[in-house]
Parts: C-alpha cells; structure tokens; sequence
C-alpha cells in the first residue's frame, strides 16, 4: 500500500471513524435511564408528600373554615363540642423554636467560632466527632433524659418559679436547643473555614486582635453560612417531635404563653393522635393531614431561604 | 470538605503566621484588649463545655438509670407492662432489625443510583436536573414526621396499603434517609479526580463502565461513611415509626408482610409515657440499646472515613 492510496479524497469524511459507537449500546441507555429514575424518586417523594397531605387537608377545610382554622384559639378536635383553631399548638411550636435558639445560637456559634478560629489541629479532631455523636443521638433517648432528669432537674434548681406539673416548654425548648447545636456548629464552622485566610492575615497584618478578626472580618465574611445554620437549625426546631411529645405533653388545647407548664406542638399533636386507633375519614383523622400541610408549608418556606443563603456563601468563596 | 485554601499550608507558614500574630499582637494591641481576648475565649469555651456537659450528662445518666437492667432478659424476654422486671426487648429488637435491613436494601441501590446521575449522568443546564437538585435538599430537611403522614396515607394506606407492617415502616425510613445518603455519595463521588475517568474513557471504555469499575470503587468508602451514618439515624427514628404502626405493644415476633410489629425507639417511648419507676428504667435500657448501637456505627464510620480517606 503507498501513501497515494490513502490520501485522503476530497469528501474525507468517509475515511475518517465516527465518533458515534458501532453499537447503539442499549445497555448503556437503559443503565442511564435507571440512574435517572432513581433521582426522579426525589421529585415523586415531594410530589407524594404534598398529595397525601392534600387530599384529606382538603377534606378537612371543607368542614372547618380556613379562617376558623387560622386564627381560633381552641385546639380540642378529640371533643364532643370540637374545636379546630391551630394558634395554640402553632404558638406552641413557635416557643419551643424561640426556647431553642436561644440556647443554640449562642453555644452553637460559639463552638463554632473555637473550632474554626481558636482550636489547634489535635483539640479539633477530639470535638468534631464529639459534636457530631451528639447529633446522632437518638432523639428519643434526649427526650427520655430530658423528662425523667433535665426537669426534675430544672425543678429542684429553681424552685420559685410557678412550675405545673410534670412537663415544661421552656426546658422541652432547651433540650430541642441542644439538640440542634451541632447542626448550627458545624454548618457555621464549614462557612467560616471557607473565608479565605488573606482575609485573616490582612487583618492581623493591621494589628487586630483574635478577637476583632473572629468579630469583624470572619463573622462578616461567613454571615450568609451562620444565617443559613440557623435556619436549617429552626426548620429542624420546628419538626422536632419525640422530644417534645415527652418533654412538653400533648395535653394543652388552649392558647398559652407559659413556659413552666405543659404546651402542645404541631409535631407532638400528629405524633400523640396517630398514636391512637382513629378510624379515616373522620374529621379527628383528616385533621392530622391539616396540621402536618402547616408544617410542611413552615419547614418548606424556611428551608428555601436556608439553601439559597447557603448557596449564596459557596458562590462567593468556593 | 472541600479545604479553603488551594495550595496545601505547609507546617513552616503556619508557624510563621502565628509568630508574625504574635509579635504584632504584643506591639499594638492594647492591655485592655488582651484582657478581652482572654475573656472571649473563656466565654468560647464555656459555650462549647455546655454542649460537651451535655452529651456526656444524656449518656452517663441513661446508664445509671439502666444499670438495673442491663441483663440478658433483655434480649430474651418480650415486652409487658406486668412484669417489668424481667421484661425485655426482644420483640423489637427483631423489629428494628427487620425494619434496618429493608432500609438497607433500598437505600444503597437508590441513593448510589441518584448520585450517579446527578454527578455523572445529569446536564446541569436542563431545568429538571436543577429542579431535582434542589428537591434532594429540601427533602433532606423535611421533619421526619411528615414522612410519617406521607407513610400512613401513601405507603400504609392509599395507593401502596400493604397495612401496619414492618415493610411499611422500612419503606417510610428508607425515603426519610435517602437524602442524606445521596448527598453523602454526591460528596464521595466527586471527590474523585476527573482523570481517573478520562483515563477509562480514553481507553475506550463506555461510561457506565468508567463509572462502575473506577469511579465507584474509589468513592466506595465515602459512600459506604454516608450510608452507616444513615442506618444510625434509621434506627433510633422513632417520629414517623409513630404513624406507620410501631407502637402496637407486640408480644410475638414480627413478619415482614404481615403482621404489627414493634421497635425498639417506639417502645422505649411507650415504656417512658407510663407511671412505674421500673419500666422507666426499662426504656433507660432500651435506650442504652440504642445509644450502643448508634455509637458502634458511628465510631465505625469515623474510622472508615479516616482509614479510607484518600488524597489525590
């Protein structure tokens, strides 16, 4: 064979291989069609979650009013005279969250802040994996403890404050506070290491202090992460159950602001109704499916705005 | 983690800017603010002590509180409410284990599967890979009792009814989990170098098989990190086991299909829910049951995660 018999011919593409497979590889489309169901199965999850909380939802508001719902002060669906106004337990919620935040905020961010800013290499690798056993904690073994010792506890602490009973909101929200710690540590923690160490350096370079550089470059720079941790670490507050089903009781039906007493969540009414033998279709069951929509539309809204600003500090350092 | 500085520091720089921070530290900065800094870091500290106090004070009290109890009878004897002396948790041990192994078998192919498109597979540029990207997020902070709801009127009832069995249960943890091990396995599998795929595909090497023989291998101990962390959280859930049947008081053995069931996060909550001193120190065993089997597969992953953890 000589060079002229291959030169190539003025329409070369006949010559040259295609970069198409010989095979149309069916096994390869069929692999990558399985791959792709099984991320679908996330959108169907969504999709499932807000149709099996409709459809009874649905049911249920053609009997109460919305309204009604919205802004009644009685929660009593298990009675004979039924009333369905959610403010207590979504006020219930709501002080729980505030308890824990309270709590959390502080010892989350300060944890944070040793870790990233202060802990030498050796110390870090002991509290890292510390913070993270206590988030896999089961929740309810936190709310066993928190019942049977954390109140009691509070209790013989503090004996002058007006307590009632058994139960507490307020150290049911302390407990939920610790639990999220090491969520609102370790995100704030992940968002400060991200701030590039110039930042750091420039700053020390001008004679500031640890504390002024903790304070002033790297909070500043890592805000949209810490905001973020604290979100995820209300949504999560918010959709807490076991420990407030056994911290804070069930029992309350009427609007209340006591954080010495027992005080009912949205969470803790799904958990301590399912709990019982009620029959579908009745109104105590589809009720439920009302209580869990409003949960699921409070978490949804605030976990947006958590992925968005923590999407927002990737974009900027990463 | 991705590490925040490009270039690896070296020991010598980082002694270096320490000592520079030092030495301007002694020349400007003023007394008062030194006693300040010293103040800050005190209050870190106690900060960070009352996280530290707790998790020690949950674990040393659940054990006094259950070193009665801790015996044989627990693993032997079943669940009542007559004779708590010598009750135990037999039934749900079995339970949770059922419940476990479904978990298993469902999130390890689907989550693998997911993070293989999503990282491999999925155009970023379409819409609905976008729009499943943001749904795993979500969803990986959706409270775990809404999955309960979505398993007592979808999975327990509705379209799927197989009823308050232990495969409904298995069904119901293994969507709550699932995001957490997609997002695990998207972490591993990014971690792998870009090369190492070229490397196949230049071979001549289709891409499911550049995937399957190279990329998973090396992602595998991520991947793996990722899905014991799941199973710890699988088996101390007890929220949503609340909705799909896990609180039925079950004094027999439980069967996949068929029957109620119990578990042990569930009936360590129905033991604590009643008045007697004992069966409190009941669900104080139960709960030493759990809090063992947590930290065994927790300490497990730490050690997988830096045996394993390779640097390209």
């Amino acid at each position: 064979m000589t060079l002229s018999d291959i030169a190539v011919p003025s329409d070369g593409a006949e010559l040259r291989r295609s970069l198409e497979a010989a095979s149309p590889r069916y096994g390869e489309k069929a692999i990558k069609a399985f791959l792709f169901l099984c991320a679908a199965l996330s959108v169907a999850t969504t999709t499932a979650i807000v149709l099996s909380l409709l459809l009874p939802a649905i049911s249920f508001f053609q009997e109460v009013p919305i309204l009604d719902f919205l802004t009644g002060t009685r929660w009593a669906p298990n009675f004979a005279d039924a009333h369905f106004g959610v403010l207590p337990i979504l006020v219930g919620s709501l002080m729980i969250v505030g308890f824990a935040l309270a709590v959390a905020i502080p010892v989350g961010l300060a944890s944070a802040i040793y870790l990233s800013e202060y802990a030498p290499q050796r110390v870090r690798k002991f509290i890292k994996p510390a913070l993270e056993m206590l988030a896999g904690i089961p929740t309810v073994a936190i709310g066993l403890w928190g019942f049977a010792f954390l109140i009691p506890l509070a209790q013989d602490v503090l004996p002058f404050l007006p307590w009632e009973g058994t139960f507490s909101s307020a150290v049911a929200g302390v407990a939920v506070g610790l639990l999220i710690v090491p969520l609102i540590a370790s995100v704030s923690d992940d968002a400060m290491r991200a701030v590039p160490s110039d930042l750091r350096e420039g700053a020390y370079a001008l004679g500031a202090s640890k504390l002024k550089v903790s304070l002033r470059v790297v909070i500043p720079a890592a805000i949209s992460g810490i905001v973020a941790s604290i979100v995820l670490g209300m949504s999560r507050a918010v959709g807490e159950t076991m420990v407030v089903l056994m911290m804070a009781g069930a029992g309350t039906r009427d609007l209340t602001f006591n954080p010495w007493g027992s005080v009912q969540t949205i969470t803790a009414y799904i958990g301590s109704t399912a709990t019982g033998d009620i029959a579908t279709g009745t109104i105590q069951y589809d009720s439920i499916f009302a209580a869990g929509a409003l949960l699921f539309v409070l978490t949804f809204a605030v976990n947006m705005v958590a992925i968005r600003l923590a999407r927002r500090f990737r974009e900027v350092y990463e | 983690m991705a590490t925040p500085e490009s270039v690896p520091r070296t020991e010598r720089t980082r002694l270096a800017v320490a000592g520079a921070r030092a030495v301007t530290e002694s020349m400007f900065v003023a007394p008062r603010d030194r006693s300040r800094n010293t103040m800050f870091l005190a209050l870190l500290l106690f900060g960070l002590g009352i996280a530290l106090t707790g998790l020690v004070a949950i674990f040393v009290w659940t054990l006094i509180e259950a070193w009665p109890r801790l015996d044989l009878d627990l693993f032997t004897n079943g669940p009542s409410t007559l004779r708590p002396e010598t009750a135990g948790f037999h039934t749900a041990i079995l339970g949770s284990l059922y419940i476990i192994a479904g978990v298993i078998a469902l999130i390890v192919p689907l989550g693998v599967g997911a993070a293989v498109y999503l990282e491999e597979y999925a155009d970023r540029t379409r819409w609905w890979n976008r729009l499943i990207e943001v749904n795993i997020q979500n969803l990986a902070a959706v409270p775990s009792i809404v999955f309960g709801i979505l398993g007592l009127g979808f999975i327990v009832r509705g379209p799927i009814s197989v009823g308050f069995v232990p495969a409904a249960a298995s069904l119901t943890i293994a969507l709550l989990v699932l995001p957490t091990v997609i997002l695990a396995a998207r972490e591993a599998i990014r971690a792998v170098p870009p090369s190492i795929r070229e490397g196949a595909l230049a071979l001549g090497a289709t891409q499911w098989r550049a995937v399957s023989r190279q990329v998973l291998p090396a992602a595998a101990p991520g991947i793996l990190t990722g899905v014991i962390l799941a199973v710890s959280r699988a088996i101390g859930e007890a929220a949503p086991l609340l909705l799909v049947g896990a609180v039925t008081f079950a004094t027999f053995d439980p069967s996949y299909f068929e029957s109620g069931y119990t578990t042990l996060p569930t009936l360590v909550f129905n033991y604590s829910t009643r008045p007697q001193e004992e069966l409190r120190t009941l669900a104080a065993a139960g709960a030493i049951l759990i809090l063992v089997f947590v930290l065994v597969m927790n300490s497990f992953a730490i050690w997988l995660r830096n045996r394993f953890e390779q640097r390209w």
